[in-house]
């Protein structure tokens, strides 16, 4: 023990009496451990907050559409605009499968301007589904009521607000009761939504839902346009039954949605099952290249790091070569010479990597205060930077300290 | 022969050659010698006779290319150099003809050093180097470091290094050859008085006022003994 720390200290000795110099020297590997620090910080940051948003869509949840979330290569909206059609029947079909909870349809429109009074939004949207909305999306109904069924099929021009337009259109009145014009239609609110947040910057609270049935009324498709041939339709939005594995419940559908546009074995799906997964999927494989980025830069600096490192250990074994025939001559083996050497070469290395890592979370830290972007520097972050440097200090220490250590002590001596 | 037990060190028909090159110089050729317990040995001899090469093998910092050489009846000439390192560190004292102290410690580390290889406690290493480097008369200069001492200070201060580990042997390898003639007179009365408390003494030197206070002189040339 009091070994480790005699040695330790003398490694810190050498390390006082060449300020500068060890800096210079460090400085490779205090670059690579600030930037994988820096970079990995903020990459776990944009990791939680993408894994909580994806996750806020819900697991179980399949979007059954024409266009897919994620798109390989070129779009080719001609094509997808010849499907068919998504209809509130598909819905009620997928409803029945025996894998499948509920299934809804939803619509929805951008609006230009909400007005009441004195007070207007704009840019909110309209959307269109049935009285099963909120259960399969997980929201709830803070004021007034839900649809019921009969608002559907009786078509009543009811619509329930998002908790946005319900502060900045009755910033000091009740909204469940009061009559919105839509496109020249009247709209009665008998609800507010609970306050949902922001999915990835959008707020989720800026729209208005009506039954589906009064929204193919007030809104009729336009039709021609080949983005609203695309996006403009339905989609289904399809609860899988609980403790169901999603995957069987992709598969039922699948099958149904095949036979009831008449597909034949050799011909693609002409719709697509969007799932939280696939968004997961795609943002991995974003940040696989970062991560590729970051082996390489750590790489680089490694080497980099690495070489000041062996350089500047190779002056020392020759600046000390006389040290290290007196040390020989009055006992030291190989061993110990090595070992000298090699914790210095080490501690280098550690100083420069805790350098590293404290400048590393300072510049994390600077940028989510100045930037949206959230980091996060995490444990295994620290230790990872610790023991990236260790092993620059061991790899590239090891034959400069073999060196010195295999040198004849009596030619040591002889040294001027 | 002498009683067995007296002999520490026995060199039998040591050979030295280095290799420089394809020429080869014999340094030594054929030396033998006994050390016996508290002997006073200087050696002396023309430059080039292999005084220093002889020192080096007596003192384990070199192996001979042949002959046998033994350390209390142990045969060490093949060990390896782990090995070696401990037998220094555990039966030799060094001096050296420049003071070789490492500058960046201070004059007690410096005493202190080879009970580092021993894994002394740190502790006992300084207690223990306090009280050689009193014995050498430095105790007010303990914490200076080798630049901050005169020539004479730092060769007790290498004395002092030589002693610490309660060697068997000290060699001194023209210990007083980078001193004048007063500092070296110094160091030379207390090599009398280590030899007078009993210690063992083998000294290189080219000073016949210096040899003169061995008891015993071996003289080289040209890599053997002419006299002893
Ligand atoms: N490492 C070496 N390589 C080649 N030759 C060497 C080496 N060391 C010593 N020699 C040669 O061996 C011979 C003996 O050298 P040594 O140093 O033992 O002499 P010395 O008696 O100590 O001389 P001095 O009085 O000058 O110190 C010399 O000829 C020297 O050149
Ligand atoms: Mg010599």
């Amino acid at each position: 023990m009091t070994d480790i720390v005699s040695k330790l200290t003398l490694s810190f000795q050498t390390f006082r009496s060449h300020r500068l110099r060890s800096f210079l020297t460090m400085l490779g590997i205090i670059i690579g451990v600030t930037t994988v620090i820096a970079i990995l910080s903020l990459i776990e940051g944009l990791n939680r907050t993408v894994a909580e948003q994806v996750q806020s869509i819900g697991s179980d949840l399949i979007f059954l559409q024409k266009f897919s979330w994620v798109q390989t290569g070129h779009r080719d909206l001609d094509k997808l605009a010849g499907r068919p059609d998504l209809l509130p029947d598909d819905a009620e079909a997928i409803t029945k499968l025996s894998s499948v909870e509920i299934a809804i349809p939803q619509i929805s429109r951008q609006l230009q301007k909400l007005k009441y009074k004195n007070n207007e939004v704009s840019n909110s949207s309209i959307a269109g589904s049935d009285e099963n909305y909120s259960s399969v999306n997980n929201y709830a109904v803070e004021s007034g009521r839900d649809f019921s069924r009969d608002d559907i099929l009786h078509r009543r021009a009811v619509g329930i607000i998002g908790s946005y337009i319900a502060t900045n259109l009755f910033p000091d009145e009740t909204a469940v009761g009061k009559d919105l014009h839509l496109n020249g239609h009247r709209v009665k609110i008998i609800g507010v939504f609970k306050e949902k947040g922001t999915f990835f910057g959008n707020s989720l609270d800026d729209y208005i839902l009506i039954p589906y049935t009064v929204f193919e009324k007030f809104f009729p498709r336009p039709r021609g346009s080949l983005w609203s041939r695309v996006y403009g339709g339905y989609s289904i939005s399809i609860k899988a039954k609980d403790g169901m594995k999603i995957e069987e419940t992709i598969d039922q559908v699948r099958e149904l949605m095949r036979r009831r546009h008449g597909l034949g074995f050799d011909e693609d799906d002409d719709f697509e099952l969007n799932t939280q997964q696939i968004l997961m999927d795609l943002y991995q494989s974003i940040t696989n290249v970062g991560f590729i980025a970051i082996i390489a830069i750590a790489a680089i600096s490694l080497v980099v790091g690495g070489i000041g490192i062996m350089n500047i250990m190779l002056v020392s074994v020759a600046e000390r070569t006389r040290e290290i025939g007196i040390r020989k001559a009055v006992g030291a083996s190989n061993n110990n010479i090595l070992a000298q050497f090699l914790i210095e070469s080490i501690v280098l290395a550690l100083v420069g990597g805790l350098i590293g890592i404290v400048f590393g979370m300072l510049l994390a830290w600077l940028i989510s205060a100045v930037s949206p972007l959230k980091a996060s520097v995490s444990f295994w972050m620290i230790l990872l930077g610790f023991g990236f440097s260790a092993s620059v200090g061991i790899f590239f220490g090891i034959y400069p300290a073999r060196r010195a250590a295999s040198l004849n002590p009596i030619e040591a001596l002889r040294y001027e | 022969m002498k009683k067995k037990t007296d002999v520490i060190c026995r060199a039998v028909d040591i050979e030295k050659t280095y290799w420089l090159g394809k020429v080869a110089v014999e340094a030594l050729r054929g030396v033998s010698l006994d050390i016996e317990r508290n002997d006073y040995i200087s050696i002396m001899g023309p430059s080039g006779s292999g005084k220093s090469t002889l020192v080096h093998i007596l003192s384990c910092l070199d192996t001979p290319t042949s002959g046998k050489y033994y350390l209390e009846n142990t045969l060490v000439s093949k060990y390896s150099d782990e090995e070696l390192a401990k037998v220094r560190n555990k039966f030799f004292g060094f001096i050296f003809q420049s003071f070789s102290l490492l500058p960046r410690l201070s004059a007690l580390d410096n005493v202190a050093l080879p009970l580092i290889y021993r894994n002394v406690s740190k502790h006992e290493r300084i207690a223990k180097a306090k009280e050689i480097i009193d014995n050498v008369g430095l105790a007010d200069r303990m914490h200076h470091r080798p630049n901050e001492l005169s020539g004479g200070e730092c060769q007790r201060v290498a004395i002092a290094r030589a002693l610490v580990n309660d060697p068997k042997v000290i060699y001194a390898d023209e210990p007083t050859g980078n001193l004048d003639s007063k500092t070296g007179a110094e160091i030379m009365e207390i090599f009398d008085r280590l030899v007078d408390e009993g210690n063992t003494v083998v000294m290189v030197t080219h000073d016949m006022n210096v040899a003169a206070h061995a008891r015993r002189t071996v003289k080289l040339a040209d890599g053997r003994i002419i006299n002893d």
